[in-house]
């Protein structure tokens, strides 16, 4: 079996190997891809819709469509994510693990025994053993606001720079589970709720969709951010500049609400208790 | 850009593709997988896609090695084959 499986897989990899050698050269100007799409974009784009990120006027404009399915791509997994995860039984540890915070003592209380969870000296800790680490959590502490606004300038500068939408909701659900490590995950989830990341995944696929209708409803093509001149107050190539920000604003909090989400449920094995 | 660097670096994401398939250790296999997923987003970056290397260093490099460790530390450590 697995020397087939290996014959198999060099067989496939040869014929891909040489399939590959088909394709025009990285940069060939003559090839299919770059004689007659790539001169329009490059050549119209910035009169277009007065975006100087070529990429992102594609994506989120001449491709807007595709970019919106992305998105629901995306919103699928987070979906699916809670159907397969998520359970509402008790956890399997019967017992649960508490710390003095003044003196580092751990206490391991037997299910029935009485909790210390409304004590300000205890502190609820995982039930895998966790060091009680001063210098990481500072650490995080001062790193977590730069990180988001790291983010946030990602998403809205996406116009001048790589990046956008799906980058800059990466970086700032990376900063939320960064949190869940350093601390612990039922802290985050009091900050950020389950419920409140599942209306920020629909509100980002719906900020996009809405916008796609609302151009409609302006007499336009769907997605035709032109159609909105009249409510920026701009002209038409200036507002589908805009007409990307308030899109990949919609992307980013769709991406950032489904990446805590998975985070949430693939830690916690959909317990919502006990994180990594 | 220089070629012998673009040759190190295709080496090495190709070293660490396989290794990441091979390894038995599934916690090893996700720290692999992490700088094999950075290794590429040189690679993309190289090649002048910075914004396919900046998706690829915040998604591959960056949130899936989590997902993945948080994977690994609800389910099993050893790989079965």
């Amino acid at each position: 079996m697995k020397r087939g499986g290996l014959v198999l897989f060099s067989i496939m990899g040869l014929l891909l190997a040489w399939g590959v050698l088909e394709f025009p050269g990285l940069g060939d100007p003559s090839s299919p891809a770059s004689s007659h799409l790539s001169p329009y974009y490059i050549q119209h784009s910035l009169t277009d819709t007065a975006v100087p990120n070529m990429v992102t006027a594609v994506l989120a404009d001449y491709r807007g469509y595709d970019t919106m399915f992305e998105t629901i791509v995306i919103f699928t997994a987070a979906i699916v994510c809670i159907f397969l995860l998520r359970t509402f039984k008790p956890p399997a540890s019967r017992y649960r693990m508490y710390r003095h915070m003044a003196t580092g003592i751990t206490l391991r209380i037997e299910k029935g025994g009485k909790t210390p969870d409304d004590s300000e000296h205890f502190e609820r800790i995982d039930s895998v053993w966790v060091p009680h680490d001063l210098v990481i959590r500072t650490t995080c502490r001062m790193v977590i606001p730069f990180i988001q606004v790291f983010a946030l300038y990602v998403i809205a500068h996406g116009h001048h720079s790589p990046g956008g939408g799906f980058q800059g909701g990466v970086i700032l659900g990376a900063s939320v589970v960064l949190f869940a490590v350093c601390f612990d995950l039922r802290r985050t989830i009091r900050y950020l709720g389950e419920k409140m990341c599942a209306l920020l995944c629909a509100l980002g696929v719906l900020i996009y969709a809405g916008t796609g209708i609302l151009c409609m409803g302006l007499q336009s093509n769907f997605l035709d951010y032109s159609a909105l001149a009249g409510l920026f107050g701009t002209d038409p190539v200036m507002a589908r500049s805009h007409g990307i920000l308030i899109v990949e604003i919609g992307v980013g909090m769709a991406v950032m609400a489904v990446m805590v989400m998975l985070y949430y449920n693939l830690a916690s094995a959909g317990r919502h208790d006990e994180g990594l | 850009m220089i070629w012998s660097i673009e040759l190190i670096i295709l080496f090495l994401v190709a070293l660490f593709g396989m290794g990441a398939l091979a390894v038995k250790d599934l916690l090893g296999a996700a720290i692999l997988f992490g700088a094999y997923s950075f290794l590429l987003c040189l690679l993309w970056a190289i090649m002048g896609a910075v914004d396919v290397a900046f998706t690829e260093a915040s998604v591959g490099a960056g949130i899936s090695t989590v997902l993945i460790v948080s994977a690994v530390l609800r389910t099993t450590r050893r790989s079965e084959d």
